[in-house]
């Protein structure tokens, strides 16, 4: 049976002590627990992306976490990545008018965020390539794109 | 600026069903702003507030699942009231089929059917022409002049004589609010000019969604809740035979077990407890399904059969002059079958629900994403006990609907109200993706079998359709199924042939009870019967020998916005240009009034049989477009859906139950898989229709016909897998590599 630990963690800068069994997926506790619920539980197992987070600046998905994993290590979410949404992502996101539902579009911007770390200035087909794991049932990749590329734009 | 209303175009009249109007009769009501800064407001109508400080506050009455209409309902009052949209607050209206039922669903509470800005817009441009009407009533008694001397600009009454001038908010600081609504006869569609309507604005709740601050029912936390999680019948209707819940109960947070009717519910301080409870249960189930020993394979057989057989009994869905008659003395008969698997709605929020009942059980609160409010709080009030007018509903918006969230049962909300009245606790109960997957409720299972005659120079003598899936609305809808007598819309729309004219035409259904879970999906019937209906036209024309588009635009000659569309999309395309190694196949359908056709570029790898779209023109006319990018959003949203259901998209069944469990083995389209899409708005002076998911259908039947261009092997399945497609090509004797 999961052991209950407290460890600590450090969520959108700042140092949180956490106590759930150590097992327990980090999506639960920033939602449940800490109240961050712009991060979404989509599918439980890997496969849609909704819960897409950075872990020590790298995106991950928060539901395959478990919380001994991510013990002493630092976390942001879609509610830490910018001041007052002003990312250009999140900026992008509007003027692109991307979401319809919305549901997923956290993990979409978190997603990308990660990509435009990585390759600043990526191709089509790298966003494409990139983007592919999270998934949109409203079908807005065609916007996710054209918001990427926009932003990618403004932060060079 | 907007003229004094023209009495000659805009007569009173008296007595619209349904409606009152000035609910704050007499002085303006003070309602509070906030704390700091209290203002005075007027409430003119159940539509429509405005504040002292200008701010004019409009209900929207729909649920909002991402296609926008928190946006654009509020436009159609905004823009016949000439109001300062920038000063144009949204909210939530109450829930009440007789107040914010939507006209066009018989004044039903019912986001569904893209019927929402078709059905409400004559109904809200005649609210906001009496507010209008109101305010310059209010300000030419003021000033002592006729109300014919007054115009308005946006969010301003003006007297141009004297130069004088009103902001609303100043009039709703004295308003008087008529005890009867003027009843005002708007401006007709074709000849009235729009302000707002027809204009790009952005959506009013994106601001929330790009920053993780819209707060879906999903992300609710009230005191005190606890959280809960359920394991149901693997069929519909099993029952339980026996629970052992020992080890479930031994789960670290779980607070309690409890038997449900279709499942076995867990409670627990936390999700995950919740979640790891509910795995450690043993349940052993009845064996009183109705769809025990169903399968998908024995279905297809089985429909197919009735499909074939002309004695079976079917339901009449359009029928006129002598289509058997003429199809036996055609030149030529033509016959196809064909088959689309169940499809799964895959909205990304997983279902949920959050309720409070009271510890007496004598009232409830709730907390939910619905397309249907009132049939949300009917459901909680029965369940209960209790009247309606105990139960407190908040709605929320929807991670997605696709037509899940409306059946009569409302499944999702009964969920939290039975598990916290057994445990007087609020209760966050969450379905997992495995939940909402293995307890969906699908687009039906369908067979159809298409066959018409044609004569010698290739016309249409005679068509037949039969269709036959299983019952959806008898399922989903019992009280719907009643009203409309049988004829199960959301299972056979699609099978008439539409806006082409032939003469000698039968289409009819039948409906099987197979005790499987079905309910609209985006598209309804459309989604296979469409399918079917466009591919056999596409073999039509082949026998025939005339191009696709030409044969279609020859049985469209009465209807000019049909062919418009068709022409549009073919221009776009350039179809008449051969792409080597390409196919490009057309589809076209009326749906609900909405002129829609698609293009699909195809190409097949004839090694494993995937099909890659890689481009989609599309043309849509769906009269007015109140919020044009909107509509294109809504198409690129659509063809994406589509996508999925043509190629990917399959739930099975065996012995009853769904095989499939979640995004690895169900999949739905990613970014990888979207084609460059090409869509062209076209905008007329109709009345608006639906918008929201008119191009799914077009999209199967462009593939499979984009594909035997460039193969000559027809594909009448959907999906068209991979596995599948291959198979088709071997079997037509194609060398595959």
């Amino acid at each position: 049976m999961a052991q209950r630990i407290t460890t600590t963690l450090t969520i959108n800068g700042q140092r949180q002590s956490i106590t759930a069994t150590e097992d327990t997926p980090l999506l639960w506790v920033l939602r449940e627990q800490l109240k961050l619920t712009g991060t979404k539980f989509g599918c439980g197992v890997g496969q849609c992306g909704a819960c897409t987070v950075h872990l020590d600046g790298k995106p991950v998905q928060s539901c395959l976490s478990t919380l001994k994993d991510v013990a002493g290590k630092s976390v942001t979410t879609i509610e830490g990545l910018s001041k007052n949404s002003s990312h250009p992502l999140q900026q992008a996101w509007i003027a692109e008018q991307v979401p319809q539902c919305g549901y997923c579009q956290s993990g979409q911007i978190m997603r990308a965020a990660g990509l435009l770390k990585e390759t600043p200035r990526p191709t089509r087909e790298q966003i494409v390539e990139y983007m592919s794991p999270n998934i949109c049932r409203c079908g807005t990749y065609a916007r996710i794109t054209r918001a990427i590329e926009r932003a990618a734009k403004e932060l060079v | 600026m907007k003229p004094a209303i023209n009495t000659r175009r805009r007569q009173f009249m008296v007595g619209a069903a349904g409606f009152t109007f000035g609910v704050a009769v007499g002085a303006p009501a003070l309602l509070v702003g906030d704390t700091q800064a209290q203002t005075s407001s007027v409430k003119l109508n159940n539509w429509v507030t405005v504040f002292a400080d200008g701010t004019v506050a409009i209900k929207s009455p729909a649920a909002e699942m991402g296609q926008g209409s928190l946006t654009s309902l509020p436009r159609i009052v905004a823009d016949e009231m000439d109001a300062d949209w920038s000063k144009v607050k949204i909210d939530a209206a109450a829930v009440g089929d007789k107040i914010y039922g939507n006209p066009g669903r018989g004044f039903h509470q019912y986001t569904a059917g893209s019927a929402t800005v078709t059905g409400y817009f004559n109904n809200l441009r005649q609210f906001g022409a009496q507010v209008r009407h109101v305010l310059m009533d209010n300000a030419a008694q003021r000033w002592g002049v006729p109300l014919a001397e007054l115009s308005t600009q946006p969010g301003v009454v003006l007297h141009q004589q004297s130069g004088r001038k009103l902001t609303y908010g100043e009039i709703a600081a004295f308003a008087k609010i008529p005890a009867e609504a003027p009843q005002i006869t708007v401006e007709p569609v074709a000849t009235a000019e729009f302000r707002l309507i027809g204009k790009d604005i952005p959506r009013t709740d994106i601001p929330g969604k790009q920053d993780g601050s819209t707060q879906y029912s999903i992300d609710v936390q009230v005191p005190g809740m606890i959280y809960g999680a359920i394991l149901r019948e693997p069929v519909e209707g099993a029952g339980i035979a026996k629970v052992d819940d020992a080890a479930a109960r031994a789960v670290e947070g779980v607070i309690n077990v409890v038997p449900l009717k279709n499942g076995v519910g867990v409670l627990a301080e936390n999700p995950w407890a919740a979640f790891q409870g509910r795995k450690a249960l043993k349940v052993t189930w009845g064996n009183k399904a109705p769809g025990a020993g169903f399968s998908t394979n024995g279905g297809y057989a089985q429909f197919s059969a009735a499909a074939k057989d002309p004695a079976h009994p079917v339901i009449d869905w359009e029928k006129r002059g002598d289509a058997a008659g003429k199809i036996n003395s055609a030149a030529n008969v033509v016959e196809a079958e064909y088959r689309s698997d169940y499809a799964y709605h895959a909205q990304m929020e997983p279902l949920n629900s959050v309720a409070a009942v009271s510890p007496q059980g004598d009232a409830v609160e709730i907390w939910c994403g619905v397309q249907s409010q009132t049939i949300a709080v009917t459901v909680a009030a029965q369940a209960l006990g209790i009247p309606e007018s105990k139960v407190k509903f908040n709605h929320h918006l929807l991670g997605g609907g696709f037509g899940r969230r409306g059946n009569r049962d409302a499944d999702f909300v009964l969920d939290s109200v039975l598990l916290s009245k057994a445990s007087g606790k609020p209760v966050k109960v969450m379905w997992t993706r495995e939940d909402d997957i293995h307890s969906g409720r699908f687009r039906p299972l369908y067979v159809n079998r298409l066959r018409a005659g044609l004569d010698a120079s290739g016309n249409v003598t005679g068509y037949h359709h039969r269709a036959v899936c299983d019952h959806v609305m008898a399922f989903m809808d019992p009280v719907r199924y009643q009203q409309v007598k049988g004829r199960d819309g959301i299972a056979l729309n699609g099978i008439g042939v539409g806006s082409y004219e032939i003469a000698d035409r039968a289409s009819e259904g039948v409906l099987v009870h197979t005790g499987m879970r079905t309910n609209p999906l985006r598209g309804i019937g459309f989604t296979a019967n469409s399918f079917a209906t466009e591919v056999f036209i596409d073999e039509l024309a082949a026998k025939a020998g005339v191009d696709p588009v030409a044969f279609r635009l020859r049985m469209l000659k009465n209807d000019a916005r049909g062919r418009h569309v068709i022409e549009e999309t073919a221009r776009m395309a350039e179809w008449q240009r051969k792409r080597p190694g390409h196919g490009l196949g057309i589809a076209y359908v009326n749906y609900s009034g909405t002129e829609i056709a698609g293009i699909a570029d195809v190409t097949v790898d004839k090694a494993n049989g995937a099909i890659k779209v890689h481009n989609f023109w599309c043309t849509i006319d769906c009269g007015v477009a109140v919020h044009p990018d909107n509509v294109i959003a809504q198409t690129e949203s659509s063809i994406v859906y589509g996508l999925g259901l043509a190629l990917i998209e399959r739930i099975s069944i065996a012995n009853g139950a769904v095989e499939q469990s979640n995004f690895f083995d169900y999949h739905v389209p990613r970014m990888r898989d979207v084609p460059q899409m090409h869509i062209k708005l076209v905008q007329t002076k109709n009345h608006p229709t639906g918008a929201g998911q008119m191009a799914v259908p077009l999209v199967p039947s462009a593939i499979s016909n984009a594909v035997f261009q460039l193969t000559g092997v027809r594909l009448r399945q959907q999906p068209m897998l991979a596995g599948r497609v291959k198979t088709a090509l071997l079997d037509s004797g194609i060398t595959v590599a």
